[in-house]
């Protein structure tokens, strides 16, 4: 038993932590979240020389060969700069395809993956906060040596980004992951409030792909893939929730009200706690969660609910508190505090809110 | 990070389990000699202060079979490994570190044999949460100290033989920290009166302690004259790492789930309720945030890192579910959960209804959770002190 991170993945939470702030400060995730797709591809294409796009993807296909509990490494320490980069739409689509490719298509997909040729996203569900086989209405139909595809999924994580995106449909044998090209379908921008995570419709119908572009999908690689999206999240809002919990610290030690820091007063600094309560709990479960993703798939379901239900609910507490603690100055378009209450608010739903989670927790306890 | 564990770790869960199967019969098979025969069972396996030295009668145990060693042992709801709880939690530990050769023989043993029980004197009747501002006063005159003073909600009073006791032996000190000095006393010196006071629950358990003149020697003094605050300090390092148990959660936890199956909403399955499923999950979902969070801080501690205030994190979730919990299994049982230990109707035969009355023994203990707040802003997260 040892619930520590090694050596080897403490340089790596330090050298992405480097890249954020020497790369990727705040200036450019406003510039890049405010750009056409939302994507800068040389900041990508260094991401991938560092490895981080690869590490999950096997040594034989190019890649790092490590697994969920180094990724969420790299996806907490770059949310703590609200990264707008599809790092985790990308592992997710890794994860897809380790878990549903033959090995002729993880011959064809993997290395350009882990070298950051292609940009691959994810697409499940076709109901806005819906996660459940029938959610996916999309479909595959075979027709003449083709096949055709139809449907329309929304708000598909970095689908402008993305060169290919692998969408959940209802295939002639069941559930599948349709493998498109970006130009194959109907991409379309649904700007939402956190722009920093970019998010498009995809309109399937009228595209047709090959057979062999077709994995299929069983209700439990779909629950474990929606599982991974929940534990990629909920590492995200570690990140996130840090930094925002730090800049609203730093904040309430400097400010002067009535001749002392609003860190004195108890109404501020309690506040300040209970975050930090929040934060550390929810990142513990986080991490059990994202070990057991290949260390203890049996136990993933429920230790995801725990994490993401907690953090759900928390993390945009932390959000709101984190603009509420700086007074007026944390309500400006210019201040950075804001853009972390808007994250709170895109990570709150995002593959289940705390109501699917504590559900599950309850049914999975024997309720 | 590997969750599983080792070996040589699952060998030693094994050997606590077989130990329990062996020796631990179902309650209504227990007779009257049973506790004293569990004592003295436990304490040949070495498993009374188990992490203590093997110099001073512990095993040398490691923190991570320590853990294992309470965790198996309050799933089975097993009885303590001794009675002299305070004893093992912070005054064994705070002799072996500050006590004289001469304490730690004529102290320690008695700990872990069970014969001895200890109370803590920490608070006063002005100073409770400010533990610093000491009054009680001690003064040298000779061979020994003499004692004046009052200390108030001391838990185990009535029943201890002996107290760890805070005092001011100087009161011209520019910080409140300094001046300090701890005493161990016998709790029928001359001079030392108990009256016990009764808790909202209808149990005396505390008390507050009057001393007249009481005579104490200067053998008896722990760790030098006005370093007493320092003692006090890593006692309760030792305490907030003692209290905050997940298993005995967990345990509670099981028993609101048999419950909340047994129990209807409006005539309809409670377990059909979402309110009902979302809290009871809630419960769970704290609760393992406390396990995890122990893990973690555990393994922070075995690899040699500082653990700066982390364990306040524990014991405010422990709080708010102390409380939630009980108050929960009333709400779900209405009246009939209102009613105490054999009343006609009581719920569990009254645990939940008692618990609903008796939060403050583990939520005000040790600092309450404004005080646990302070630590983590002021300490942890840096903001000025009050």
């Amino acid at each position: 038993m040892n619930f520590g991170f090694t050596e080897e993945q403490n340089l790596l939470k330090d050298q992405v932590q480097r890249f954020m702030k020497e790369a990727c400060p705040m200036t450019r995730v406003r510039e890049i979240s405010a750009s056409e797709n939302a994507f800068d591809k040389d900041l990508w294409q260094q991401a991938a020389d560092l490895g981080w796009l690869g590490l999950t993807i096997p040594e034989s296909y190019g890649g790092l060969g490590l697994k969920w509990i180094d990724l969420i490494v790299v996806l907490e320490a770059a949310a703590e700069g609200l990264s707008p980069l599809p790092i985790a739409s990308h592992a997710l689509a890794t994860s897809a395809i380790v878990a549903c490719a033959s090995e002729e298509q993880k011959a064809r997909w993997l290395p350009a993956m882990a070298s950051g040729a292609a940009v691959v996203t994810l697409g499940l569900y076709d109901e806005a906060n819906w996660i459940d086989p029938a959610a996916i209405t999309a479909t595959a139909t075979t027709a003449g040596g083709k096949v055709s595809l139809k449907g329309k999924k929304p708000f598909v994580n970095d689908a402008l980004a993305a060169d290919y995106l692998l969408l959940a449909v209802q295939g002639p044998d069941g559930l599948a992951l349709a493998a498109v090209g970006r130009d194959q379908v109907q991409v379309a921008a649904q700007p939402t409030i956190d722009s920093t995570k970019p998010m498009a419709s995809v309109d399937l119908s009228g595209a047709a792909i090959d057979a062999a572009d077709l994995l299929p999908l069983s209700p439990a690689q779909l629950a474990f893939l929606t599982d991974c999206g929940g534990v990629a999240t909920t590492a995200e809002m570690v990140g996130a929730g840090a930094a925002v919990l730090s800049m609203t610290s730093t904040y309430a030690k400097e400010r002067i009200q009535f001749g002392k820091p609003i860190g004195q007063y108890q109404g501020v600094k309690h506040r300040l706690a209970d975050m930090f309560v929040d934060l550390e709990s929810y990142r513990s479960l986080c991490y059990f969660a994202a070990w057991a993703v290949d260390d203890s798939p049996e136990e993933l379901a429920k230790a995801v609910s725990m994490a993401k239900g907690y953090a759900s609910d928390a993390f945009a507490q932390i959000g709101i508190d984190g603009v509420g603690l700086h007074g007026a100055i944390g309500f400006t378009a210019d201040y950075d505090a804001q853009l972390y209450l808007k994250r709170s608010k895109w990570a709150r739903p995002m593959y289940g809110d705390s109501d699917y989670h504590m559900d599950r927790i309850a049914t999975l306890g024997g309720l | 990070m590997d969750f599983d564990y080792t070996p040589r770790e699952q060998s030693f869960r094994e050997e606590v389990r077989d130990f329990i199967t062996e020796n631990l019969p179902p309650k209504e098979k227990r007779d009257k000699n049973f506790l004293a025969t569990w004592l003295e069972k436990v304490r040949a396996k070495g498993w009374v202060g188990f992490a203590w030295p093997k110099e001073f009668g512990g095993s040398d145990g490691g923190l991570m079979e320590q853990a294992i060693l309470k965790e198996e042992m309050s799933l089975a709801k097993a009885p303590p490994l001794g009675t002299s709880m305070m004893g093992l939690a912070w005054v064994g530990p705070g002799i072996m570190e500050y006590g004289t050769e001469e304490q730690k023989q004529k102290f320690i043993p008695d700990i872990l044999d069970s014969k001895v029980t200890w109370c803590t004197g920490y608070s006063e009747p002005n100073h409770g949460s400010d533990l610093a501002a000491i009054q009680c006063k001690a003064e040298l005159q000779g061979d020994h100290y003499v004692g004046n003073g009052q200390e108030i909600w001391t838990t185990g009073a009535p029943w201890s033989q002996w107290i760890i006791l805070l005092t001011r032996t100087d009161f011209n000190v520019t910080s409140k920290h300094d001046g300090i000095t701890c005493f161990l006393v016998p709790m029928d010196a001359p001079g030392v009166e108990v009256r016990p006071i009764q808790n909202m629950a209808g149990d005396k358990h505390f008390a507050e302690i009057f001393f007249t003149d009481v005579q104490v020697p200067v053998e008896n003094r722990l760790g030098a004259e006005g370093e007493g605050w320092k003692v006090t300090v890593s006692a309760l390092a030792n305490e907030r790492s003692s209290i905050g148990e997940v298993t005995q959660l967990q345990a509670k936890l099981d028993d609101l789930k048999e419950l909340v199956k047994n129990s209807k909403r409006q005539g309809k399955p409670a377990t059909e309720d979402p309110k009902v499923r979302r809290t009871v999950a809630k419960f769970e979902m704290k609760i393992s945030a406390m396990k995890y969070n122990g893990l973690r801080y555990l393994t922070k501690q075995i690899k040699g890192e500082p653990l700066t205030s982390e364990t306040s994190v524990n014991k405010l979730h422990r709080a708010s579910l102390e409380i939630e919990m009980d108050d929960f299994a009333i709400e779900l049982s209405g009246q009939a959960g209102l009613q105490l230990k054999g009343g006609e109707e009581a719920v569990d035969n009254g645990t939940w209804s008692k618990g609903a009355l008796n939060w403050p023994n583990v939520v005000i203990g040790g600092g309450t959770p404004n005080i646990q707040r302070n630590i983590i802003a002021e300490r942890i997260l840096g903001q000025p002190k009050d």
